[in-house]
């Protein structure tokens, strides 16, 4: 891929430290300050100003205050759909997983390139969707096992399964539970990444065309063009729906480590 | 890939940088801001479905109201009407009462009348009979030169009377 002319639709994926932090390092662990480091603080920086604005905690709210609420009022709906009245209290966590990977897929999406900077998307590493994705299943089977001891392990035995059967059941159940955790963090970076690259091979479609020859470029290009057009629109779309089903999976684990089933 | 090419050189910096990041997102902002945001959005909606309540209550208070004041005014018809027929009852009474005392005085008023009436007519007619037997007496005496006895002309008076 890398050969395609100059253009590697993977370099954007590529870390860097930033400001010399290379060698900076915790008992003996490199944790130097990355582009990709930038990014998580510029999306936490980003929600937080967005959560400010809806602190008025006015009666009658202003349209700032309306969206923040709208937000934590979709998330708090979602709890209580998959959980019952039991899930606001996990609107903290479930509030702040949905955000903070919604604004890093659109911050990594914005055409930042255009000033010469070089956006990145950290949800494309599964390095990061990982730990969000194990934080997520932690906390599933932390509050499964406080709250139901061993009798969690009859998530992995459905109602009315015959007696024969449920030893197989069980390790049936207990191999699509713990790959959970791998779909959720795998699902995120794939469905980032893939958009990423294929936006960029499309941008390298249109130099590349334009290099080549005027025809090339304007039949080519032009189509390559048009259809980047499209792809950025969906990409918007997926960077949402990513997010969302992020969240609509962990609402959706809490609620079998909640209530069982 | 540099996801997996670069892994064994970013995976600390990507981990510690995410849980620090994550770590404010989440304890700063999900713990300390949402749920006070939260509040607000449920202290308005309970605001509101109170207020409701509030208004539904006030319309079942009126129309509450609004029944008793019917049930008053059927009731103070009733009363009023009673008072009516028992005040045109007793009116009739009084009047008929009256009427029978006034009934029985015209009675007695027409009986004395009848009586003294009976009593001036037989007066009258005993002396027209006294009249009448004076004037035979005259007229015999008169016509004839013979003295009758007052009892012969009082009996021819009566007679004569009698036969009319």
């Amino acid at each position: 891929m890398a050969e395609s002319g100059k253009i590697d639709p993977m370099h954007q994926f590529a870390i860097e430290p930033l400001f010399g932090t290379d060698h900076l390092s915790i008992g003996g662990f490199n944790i130097a300050f990355t582009n990709s480091a930038l990014y998580m603080v510029l999306s936490a920086i980003v929600l937080w100003i967005f959560v400010i604005g809806g602190m008025k905690r006015e009666l009658v709210p202003g349209r700032w205050q309306m969206a923040v609420e709208y937000m934590t009022g979709f998330i708090k709906n979602l709890l209580i759909a998959n959980i019952g009245d039991k899930g606001r209290k996990y609107i903290p966590y479930v509030f702040s997983l949905f955000m903070f990977i919604l604004l890093a897929n659109l911050l990594g999406l914005l055409p930042l390139g255009l000033f010469g900077l070089h956006p990145f998307t950290f949800t494309s590493h599964f390095t990061a969707t990982g730990v969000l994705a194990i934080m997520s299943f932690s906390i599933v089977l932390i509050v499964g096992f406080w709250k139901h001891g061993f009798h969690f392990f009859s998530l992995f035995v459905p109602h009315g399964t015959p007696v024969a059967m449920v030893v197989p059941l069980f390790f049936i159940e207990l191999v699509s539970f713990m790959v959970r955790p791998f779909s959720l963090g795998l699902r995120l970076f794939v469905a980032m990444t893939a958009g990423h690259v294929l936006l960029k091979v499309l941008a390298g479609f249109v130099i590349n065309s334009a290099n080549a020859s005027p025809a090339l470029g304007l039949t080519v290009g032009t189509a390559s063009f048009i259809l980047m057009i499209g792809i950025s629109a969906l990409e918007v779309l997926v960077a949402v729906i990513q997010a969302y089903v992020f969240a609509l999976l962990t609402s959706v684990y809490l609620n079998d480590a909640e209530n069982l089933h | 890939m540099p996801q997996i090419a670069q892994i064994a050189d970013t995976y600390s910096s990507q981990i510690f940088w995410l849980l620090l990041t994550f770590g404010f997102v989440f304890f700063v902002i999900g713990l300390g801001m949402v749920p006070k945001v939260q509040g607000t959005a449920d202290a308005r909606d309970a605001k509101i479905s109170g207020d409701l309540d509030a208004a539904k209550a006030a319309f079942a208070r009126a129309d509450e109201a609004e029944a008793g004041y019917r049930v008053r005014d059927a009731e103070s018809r009733t009363a009023a009407q009673a008072v009516v027929a028992k005040a045109k009852a007793d009116a009739a009474k009084a009047s008929e009462a009256k009427l029978a005392v006034a009934d029985a005085e015209v009675a007695t008023l027409i009986g004395a009348a009848e009586a003294r009436i009976k009593a001036a007519s037989e007066a009258a007619m005993a002396e027209i009979e006294t009249v009448a037997a004076d004037a035979a007496r005259d007229m015999v005496a008169r016509i004839s030169g013979v003295e009758a006895s007052d009892d012969a002309a009082r009996n021819a008076v009566k007679a004569a009377l009698a036969h009319g």
